[in-house]
């Protein structure tokens, strides 16, 4: 019970914001509806059980990514908006269009596979020898996917390393 | 019902009263401690002592006349004081103040980056108070407050990741009955981490001397130039809220929370007649002093300095004290 | 209705993600463009840990760890690309943004 209410609840805020994000007319209320969508979805994730997540999505995306997205909007201080320069080429219904496509095939796909989901996936995962959700993720982490992991590590370097050359001046 | 609900209900009631009323004696606490220091009297007129200064202050603010900006941004000038107190106040909810669970409202197993994540959202407060006031020094200030917070930011994580090593927990709760295993406060093991996390403290609630969102002298006032009354309150609230987190997670992390000094030292077991809480609190009165003293004595860093210390000394450091503390775990 | 399956996460993934997609596909803004690449991103970290949870396995969580990771590399890089290319042409609108050297 409390799930469902949980789960309504931050549907209908995450749907409401994510479309404040993209049609709001002043970017910075779409950033600051951004960060709202995600710390919804953290709580989602608290419904999830995933707790480790939901602090992490906070901490990366709500504490970080966004206040990077904040900081480049005020130094883009536009004295134009972009939405105003017309390009006659562009055909923004033809968007809508094709967005309304993507949706109805996304739910044919979720209509279908639910449809004929008799052969319900088993869990092929062992017995974690830690318990609880933070060490299980950190176990598996740092067993199965530690290649995965340091290339991310890597992939993260790279993006800095690429991040501090394309901010330098004399680009 | 009773247990899930209407209990930690009255204890988040009674913990936010309790910040608030200890919000306002810390600015009292603060303009005396600085007036001491500067062979001043400080607040003399409200009271005996001026003690009653710290409830005539709040009075003031909250008869003041609320002026929003003809040209600012009226939702997001709004939104931004209290975008910088929700954070601070929800910290609140997982400090263990002792160890019966009478003493906090919750300890959840990720405590320690519950913290971290939630104190990070603050900094919206900051960012669109400035840009929402749409004036030139409070846009300066929060450009100057995002870039210093979240520099400050990864060298206070990967201080703290060393100690999530040392006590293999990250619950709150967790930690402190680890360091009562260990018999030692956490401060004697990690020097090191405890005075990285102090400088990130400090920066981290733009205290001086890395008050660089609100100087004064260069930038009227900072970030909240343009707010006043009972939204500049807010913001007054949030910045004292902050440091009563910062010194609270220091006392848990450092100076062993509830414990006793010594804790497995048998012959001082007369010290367990003070109550838990009240050493917690001893504590964090300790650290909150020192704030204010460093506040006293420092003057304050220049922005370029500021920004040197945190990527070029800070974050090096912290990531040393991880490997070391890394290899020593193993190794023992 | 009451029950809350994992279909109903997918479903919420998919509106969510079809939002992005209209915010990629119709503004002309490209920082908003990277914030609607962000909800789609985050759409399918909402699928992968409802999954998750259902099948009582951790790896999709694990998954999640990674899109994060990827999401705040992509976010520097780009919004590093932005302010490069601003500070040459003046602009953020992607329809400017049609030539391949200055």
């Amino acid at each position: 019970m409390a799930e469902t209410i949980a789960f309504y609840t931050l549907s209908v805020l995450i749907l409401g914001l994510a479309v404040l994000v993209v049609t709001a007319k002043n970017t910075v209320h779409s950033v600051v509806s951004l960060v709202m969508t995600f710390l919804c979805v953290a709580a989602l994730y608290v419904v999830l059980e995933a707790e480790f997540l939901a602090v992490i999505q906070i901490l990366v995306y709500a504490g970080g990514i966004v206040v990077l997205y904040l900081f480049v909007v005020m130094l883009v201080n536009v004295g134009r908006p972009p939405e105003e320069h017309r390009d006659p080429r562009r055909l923004s219904v033809l968007g809508l269009g094709l967005a309304g496509a993507m949706l109805l095939e996304v739910a044919g796909i979720v209509a279908y596979s639910y449809s004929r989901s008799t052969s319900s996936v088993t869990a092929p995962a062992g017995p974690s020898p830690v318990q609880g959700n933070t060490e299980e993720l950190g176990w598996l982490l740092y067993t199965d996917y530690l290649i995965p992991f340091e290339l991310a590590s890597v992939l993260l370097l790279v993006a800095m390393v690429g991040a501090i050359v394309l901010a330098r001046r004399d680009l | 019902m009773i247990d899930t609900v209407f209990w930690p209900l009255v204890k988040i009631v009674v913990l936010l009263n309790a910040v608030m009323v200890s919000v306002t004696f810390m600015t009292l606490l603060e303009r005396k401690v600085i007036a001491w220091a500067q062979s001043r009297l400080g607040p003399m007129r409200v009271g005996p002592y001026g003690v009653l200064q710290a409830i005539a202050d709040p009075i003031k603010l909250i008869l003041k006349e609320d002026i929003t900006p003809a040209k600012a941004d009226k939702v997001m000038f709004t939104l931004a004081p209290i975008m910088s107190l929700v954070p601070a106040f929800v910290v609140f909810a997982v400090i263990p103040f002792g160890a019966d669970p009478f003493y906090y409202v919750a300890d959840i197993n990720v405590g320690l980056l519950f913290i971290v994540s939630v104190t990070s959202i603050g900094v919206y407060g900051i960012i669109l108070a400035g840009w929402a006031s749409n004036s030139k020094y409070p846009l300066l200030a929060s450009l100057r407050a995002s870039a210093q917070l979240i520099s400050y930011e990864i060298a206070v994580t990967m201080t703290l990741v060393s100690l999530i090593l040392t006590a293999g927990t990250l619950s709150m709760v967790g930690i402190v009955e680890a360091q009562q295993e260990a018999g030692v406060w956490f401060g004697f093991i990690q020097p090191v981490a405890f005075v990285l996390v102090l400088i990130g403290g400090l920066a981290e609630t733009n205290r001086a001397p890395f008050d660089m969102p609100e100087a004064e002298q260069e930038l009227t006032g900072g970030f909240h130039t343009e707010y006043s009354g009972m939204r500049f309150a807010l913001f007054f609230l949030a910045e004292y809220a902050n440091m009563i987190v910062i010194s609270a997670v220091i006392v848990v992390l450092f100076w062993g929370g509830w414990l006793r000094p010594f804790p497995s030292v048998d012959a001082l077991a007369v010290l367990d007649y003070i109550p838990q809480w009240c050493w917690f609190f001893f504590k964090m009165f300790m650290v909150l002093y020192l704030f204010i003293w460093i506040r006293a004595t420092l003057p304050r860093y220049r922005y370029d300095q500021l920004m040197r210390i945190g990527w070029k000394v800070l974050i090096p450091i912290a990531i040393a004290n991880v490997v070391i503390t890394a290899v020593v775990k193993v190794l023992l | 209705m009451m029950e809350i399956t994992p279909a109903h996460y997918t479903v919420l993934s998919a509106a969510l993600f079809s939002i992005g997609v209209i915010g990629v596909l119709v503004r002309r803004n490209i920082i908003i463009i990277f914030m609607a690449i962000e909800l789609m991103l985050n759409a399918v970290n909402i699928n992968l840990v409802a999954h998750s949870q259902q099948v009582e396995n951790l790896v999709g969580q694990a998954f999640v760890v990674f899109v994060i990771a990827v999401a705040a590399a992509e976010a520097a890089v780009g919004l590093g690309i932005i302010l490069a290319f601003y500070r040459n042409k003046e602009t953020v609108n992607i329809d400017e943004m049609n030539v391949m050297r200055w």
